[in-house]
């Protein structure tokens, strides 16, 4: 056996000799860039703002009744909200499980139906449903990771993308198969407007909104003031890292992917008085999901939120600008423009 | 405290550690070198548990240390240091340090080991609440050993602690390794810069080929001829 003469462990290195690799100073690595980041991240919320101000203004412009795009305006943050709750879960298992869940929307369709259920069977209020489907969805969602997922974990990318996919049509078509193919809603026993800027809100909406944004604050506090928080970010930051302090990440991953899942159980709930529910529901909700994801910052829960209010906004005022067209269109053109503009997102730091 | 056994392992049937036999006592550095490939960061990822061995055996304080889960080994006092770091980085450093203590029980006793850390390293006291990732690679040596030493290590293995280090850090880095040591810590020092390793260890193995050549007190294998031709390039 030849010794191997390449090893950079072969050059003299007594001492003091300077080695041509070593670097004089230490310098640090990226010094600024805790900082440029920063100015660069309020410099594009700004934009954003004022892109998003523009937009309004010009729709007010446009349509001379102002009470048409107040309620727009008013709508589309209201729901917004909630979709930042949905894609707050869906971005925090990408962050620290690297799995694209194509199921989430399934999942926030169980909890619709958990929901139908509850009040219709045993006429609950929708909202005690919460007590029910957000741990039941927890469950779910750990069962799913350490019964499926789990055995996917370091295989490629696509394996996982294409179980969460599965899963996403078994999901629906069990839903299609035990509650049928007909349109179900979920009545709120006393549910009023209340007037906002000239536009009129209903009370489900209000608090389906105020719920999310409790619901994601919440959230928040676990991910940055527990120390199981800190666990989280700390897998999502570095797997090995945490391995040699002895946590143990597959109890993360499956907790995670528990938490991410009732964060779409709860979102479920919340907008199950708000909207028409069948097998498919969930879908919509994925797709813009999605969306407000990549527009965050593959990762950021906070940018979720933002990009939740955004898309929300963007949604209603795409239906005012576009008449007779899907909501969705202008979604979609705001989600191209995002991944040709900033694929790593408003608040991604780099791709 | 840590005998390795005829120890095999390797990655994806490719084997690389041959029948290592390797002991590390209370109190002492060992230090662990040879030529790139020869297997050293192997054992050690061996030993904490993060690849299988195919046979052999690890003890660790007495009982078996293989097959072991790494969380399990941290929390018995076997703590790696990879080369890589392995740092949190968008945590602060204080988010860092605390994160190593996980496995130890919450109270007192983290705000001791923080307090030990810190006079370890002072800079990380000053800089506690920076994000990791904008450390220099000097700093980022040091907060991934401090939080190695929030588990209260009773051996930890360092993995080229001097990788991209200037000579003056290193010996910085190196400087707290002794220290570490005479704070009743034993060592494991996996170390590229060989002479200094040697300089320093109480006794050291010359890998070769995923087994050992030669081992023998630090000073005198840095002295020995064959390992100064080897390695050394002198």
């Amino acid at each position: 056996m030849t010794r191997p003469t390449t090893a950079h462990g072969a050059p003299a290195e007594d001492g003091g000799a300077v080695t041509a690799a070593d670097p004089a100073t230490d310098t640090p690595v990226a010094a600024t860039g805790g900082r440029a980041w920063w100015r660069g991240a309020v410099g594009r919320t700004a934009l954003v703002l004022l892109l998003a101000v523009l937009a309004v203004a010009l729709a007010y412009w446009r349509s001379g009744s102002g009470v048409v795009v107040s309620q727009a305006v008013v709508t589309g943050i209201l729901i917004g909200g909630v979709y930042g709750l949905v894609a707050m879960g869906l971005t925090l298992i990408f962050g620290v499980l690297d799995i694209v869940n194509f199921a989430h929307g399934a999942f926030l369709a169980v909890a619709l139906y958990v929901t139908v259920e509850m009040t219709g069977r045993f006429g609950v209020h929708p909202y005690l449903a919460l007590l029910v489907a957000v741990p039941v969805m927890f469950l779910l969602g750990a069962a799913v990771q350490r019964g499926i997922l789990s055995f996917s974990i370091g295989q490629p990318l696509e394996n996982q993308l294409l179980i969460t996919l599965g899963l996403a049509l078994l999901i629906d078509n069990l839903l299609l198969l035990v509650f049928g193919p007909n349109p179900r809603s979920v009545a709120l026993p006393g549910d009023s407007g209340v007037e906002i800027l000239g536009a009129v809100a209903t009370v489900s909406r209000l608090l389906a909104f105020g719920v999310a944004l409790v619901l994601a604050a919440l959230l928040y506090l676990l991910l940055q003031r527990t120390r199981l928080g800190t666990a989280i970010r700390a897998v999502a930051a570095n797997d090995t890292g945490a391995q040699l302090v002895g946590i143990d990440t597959r109890r993360i991953y499956m907790l995670t992917f528990a938490i991410g899942t009732a964060c779409a159980g709860a979102a479920g709930v919340l907008v199950s008085p708000l909207v028409t529910i069948e097998p498919t529901t969930g879908e919509l909700f994925n797709i813009i999901a999605f969306v407000v994801v990549v527009l965050g910052g593959m990762g950021n829960v906070v940018g979720a939120l933002v990009g939740g209010l955004l898309i929300g906004l963007t949604e209603q005022l795409g239906a005012l600008y576009l008449p007779g067209q899907s909501p969705l269109l202008a979604v979609f053109v705001v989600f191209v423009l995002v991944l040709f503009l900033r694929p790593q997102g408003l608040f991604g730091s780099k791709a | 405290m840590l005998v390795l056994d005829g120890l095999c392992a390797g990655y994806h049937g490719l084997q690389i550690l041959h029948e290592l036999d390797l002991r590390v006592d209370a109190g002492e550095i060992v230090a662990l070198v040879g030529a790139n490939g020869a297997g050293k960061t192997t054992t050690l990822r061996a030993v904490s548990g993060l690849i299988r061995s195919s046979s052999g055996s690890i003890t660790f304080d007495g009982r078996r240390a293989d097959g072991v889960r790494t969380a399990e080994l941290v929390a018995r006092g076997l703590v790696q240091v990879p080369e890589e770091r392995a740092l949190f980085g968008p945590l602060t450093v204080e988010e860092n340090l605390r994160m190593g203590s996980w496995t130890q029980r919450r109270g007192g006793n983290e705000e001791a080991a923080l307090a030990e850390v810190f006079d370890l390293f002072p800079i990380l006291a000053e800089r506690r609440r920076q994000a990791a990732e904008t450390f220099s690679g000097g700093q980022q040596q040091m907060l991934a050993i401090g939080r190695a030493l929030m588990a209260r290590p009773k051996l930890l293995m360092l993995d080229e602690p001097s990788t991209g280090l200037s000579p003056k850090l290193t010996w910085a880095v190196l400087d707290a390794v002794r220290t570490i040591r005479d704070r009743g810590v034993a060592v494991l020092l996996v170390e590229q810069n060989a002479a200094q390793a040697l300089r320093m260890a109480d006794r050291a193995y010359v890998l070769e080929s995923g087994s050992c050549a030669l081992s023998g007190p630090g000073p005198e294998l840095a002295d020995d001829d064959r390992v100064r031709a080897a390695y050394l390039g002198l």
